[in-house]
């Protein structure tokens, strides 16, 4: 049996072929994204690309796909008070593989449906109120949707008692609207699997049509979610592993981009020392972070505004006016590779502070406070200090130099004593850009899906001494 | 114990306030409130008053149960009710209770400061869970026929 995997993706078409018996990464192959024009031209150039590694294109038994082309799944969430459902709507959003690119939280004022109509999202995630709680302002922002010059789909995910009025609401003003469970049907009790469910199904269903991706219908079996709900999905299968195949426990993975870095993390986040008290929301299991402020080149000013000329400098041994000037260069050239030894220097630098700071928002914080009794510890997000594997991907990482010191920055830092990072952890490479692959496998082949994993990502500390090892060849 | 028949349960917000971990007396006031029917979203210790304002928006409570049993209530509690009011929630039941004040006060003189606050009733330490339950059928009760009356 084999299997090819696609990636739409917002540059690049990719392809990976993979047999399952024997269990192989046959080739792989790359197109560009020609999603603004016409997607089949991509993929066909991606295919030939494969055809030509291959000797011929075999016929596959599965085509499996997933897409971040056309600006990826766009979404809004609306919710109620910031810190909690309107939280707990981004969370969901997040977690299903969206961009959002717009949280609001209250009621909706004519200046929030106008910047709505401006972002002009691909689904629009309608949150507020527990079950049997507040259902004015869920309503009244049903309303405000309802007039609102918006084609998108609303997925109503609020409170129980609101939800019909809300979906007739919009539905009398020809919205397309679903209904599904509250994200917090409780207070403080997140429930974002349903509403996760409810945005994949709308993506396969109408925004991989919306997209123009179905264009190349008869080149693939199925679109099954935006990319990164497979690298989400990847993760997942590889922590938990599958059947006789055991995963790699707790893990987090680390994907810096040319726009953005994301931070997934598998794992419950309970504190890992006694006697600490959590406050806050709780965190999802599988969490998904997006830093839209930190990216190798389009937002490389990010990094730098956030880290500063003179800690990038340090790390480079550039001189930070001179790093400022590189950094113009290469944020206006998103595809540009590093052409030589300082190029790549500030490369790793911004890779580097690109990982430290994603990884820091990602995890969460202790904080000791003092009462009349004694200091107590107080824990608000994920305790990812006993996390045992971090993966990096992203094409800095791939084509870097020194991948594991980059990788390095996502540990606890003694500088920062109060961030509950990774305090040591296996540091590996998934240099194939394998962990959608992965996650898209796992949807017929899940024991073999972490089997493929496994055996291809690199354990990068490894690298000096051995050349580079895959984990599982030990 | 009678409960008047609504349709929907009354929802209460509680929680202790403040840098206070006495968690123990609020725990057993949240089981009693349910037990008398009313439903509860229990914040635990070491609840910022902004949390206890936040909770009672999604939940749309109707009234706020504010525990504080280390002697600074006083400090914590102040601008309870102004609070609320910035919220939208002018109308909520704001009830505090426990070890409110540092030393030995006489408690006519510490309910009155917490009823300027703004809050619907006080309670001193040693207050019977039943006692609680009995004014806030009482006063959820007069706030039913108010309503009533008004709508005539």
């Amino acid at each position: 049996m084999n299997a090819l995997l696609i990636d739409f993706g917002s540059t690049y078409t990719k392809l990976r072929a993979v047999t399952l018996d024997p269990l192989n990464i046959v080739a792989s192959g790359q197109g560009p994204s020609t999603i603004s024009t016409d997607v089949t031209e991509g993929m066909h150039a991606a295919l030939n690309d494969l055809g030509t590694r291959m000797g011929a294109l075999p016929k596959f038994d599965h085509r499996l796909a997933c897409s971040s082309a056309a600006g990826g799944l766009r979404m809004v969430t609306v919710g109620l008070v910031r810190e909690l459902t309107a939280e707990a709507a981004r969370q969901a959003a997040l977690g299903a593989g969206a961009r959002l690119v717009g949280a609001f939280s209250q009621r909706l004022t004519a200046g929030d449906v106008a910047d709505i109509q401006r972002l002009s999202p691909d689904i629009v995630l309608l949150a507020g109120g527990t079950d049997g709680g507040n259902s004015e302002v869920i309503l009244h922002n049903a309303k405000a949707l309802a007039s609102a010059r918006l084609i998108c789909p609303v997925i109503v995910a609020g409170n129980r008692a609101a939800a019909d009025d809300a979906r007739a609401a919009m539905e009398a003003k020809g919205k397309t609207i679903v209904v599904t469970d509250n994200v917090m049907p409780e207070f403080g009790e997140l429930n974002t699997e349903p509403a996760r469910g409810a945005i994949r199904q709308v993506f396969i269903e109408r925004i991989v049509h919306a997209k123009g991706i179905d264009r190349a219908a008869q080149l693939f079996d199925e679109v099954l979610m935006p990319t990164p709900t497979a690298v989400l999905e990847g993760a997942r299968l590889l922590s938990e592993g599958y059947g006789s195949e055991p995963g790699l426990g707790p893990l987090m993975v680390v994907d810096v981009g040319g726009a953005t870095t994301d931070v997934h993390s598998v794992a419950s986040g309970e504190p890992n020392q006694a006697g600490v008290i959590r406050r806050g929301l709780p965190e999802p299991y599988m969490k998904r972070t997006v830093e839209g402020d930190l990216g190798m080149r389009h937002n490389a000013r990010g990094i730098l505004a956030e880290a500063g000329a003179k800690s990038i400098g340090a790390i480079a041994g550039i001189e930070p006016a001179r790093v400022e000037a590189m950094v113009e260069r290469i944020a206006s050239d998103a595809v540009h590779l590093p052409a030589d030894k300082e190029e790549r220097a500030l490369d790793f630098a911004l890779g580097h502070a690109a990982v430290r700071i994603s990884a820091r928002r990602h995890a969460g914080t202790i904080e000791t406070v003092y009462i009349v009794n004694g200091p107590v510890t107080v824990q608000r997000g994920k305790d990812l200090s006993g996390i045992g594997t971090i993966i990096g991907t992203g094409g800095v990482l791939a084509h870097a130099d020194a991948t594991a010191n980059i990788l390095r920055a996502a540990l606890a830092d003694e500088k920062e004593p109060l961030s509950l990072r990774p305090r040591q952890s296996r540091l590996l490479l998934d240099a194939n850009y394998l962990l959608y692959a992965v996650g898209l496998l796992a949807s017929v082949a899940p024991e073999e899906a972490v089997r493929l994993g496994k055996a291809h990502l690199e354990d990068v500390e490894e690298e000096r001494g051995h050349g580079r090892n895959t984990i599982s060849g030990g | 114990m009678e409960r008047p028949s609504k349709p929907r349960r009354r929802t209460l917000v509680t929680g202790v306030i403040g840098v206070d971990t006495h968690i123990v007396g609020n725990r057993i006031l949240s089981m009693a409130l349910e037990k008398a029917g009313y439903k509860v979203v229990p914040l635990g210790a070491l609840t910022p008053a902004e949390e206890f304002i936040k909770a009672a928006i999604e939940t749309a409570a109707d009234g706020v149960m504010v525990s504080s049993l280390y002697g600074q209530g006083e400090l914590d509690c102040r601008g309870f009710r102004e609070l609320c009011i910035e919220a939208g929630l002018d109308d909520i039941l704001l009830y505090v209770g426990g070890n409110l004040v540092v030393g030995k006060q006489p408690w006519p003189d510490v309910e009155k400061r917490f009823l300027d606050m703004g809050f619907d009733r006080a309670f001193p330490p040693g207050t019977r869970t039943a006692e609680v339950i009995e004014k806030l059928d009482a006063d959820f009760a007069d706030r039913d026929s108010d309503h009533t009356s008004a709508s005539r």
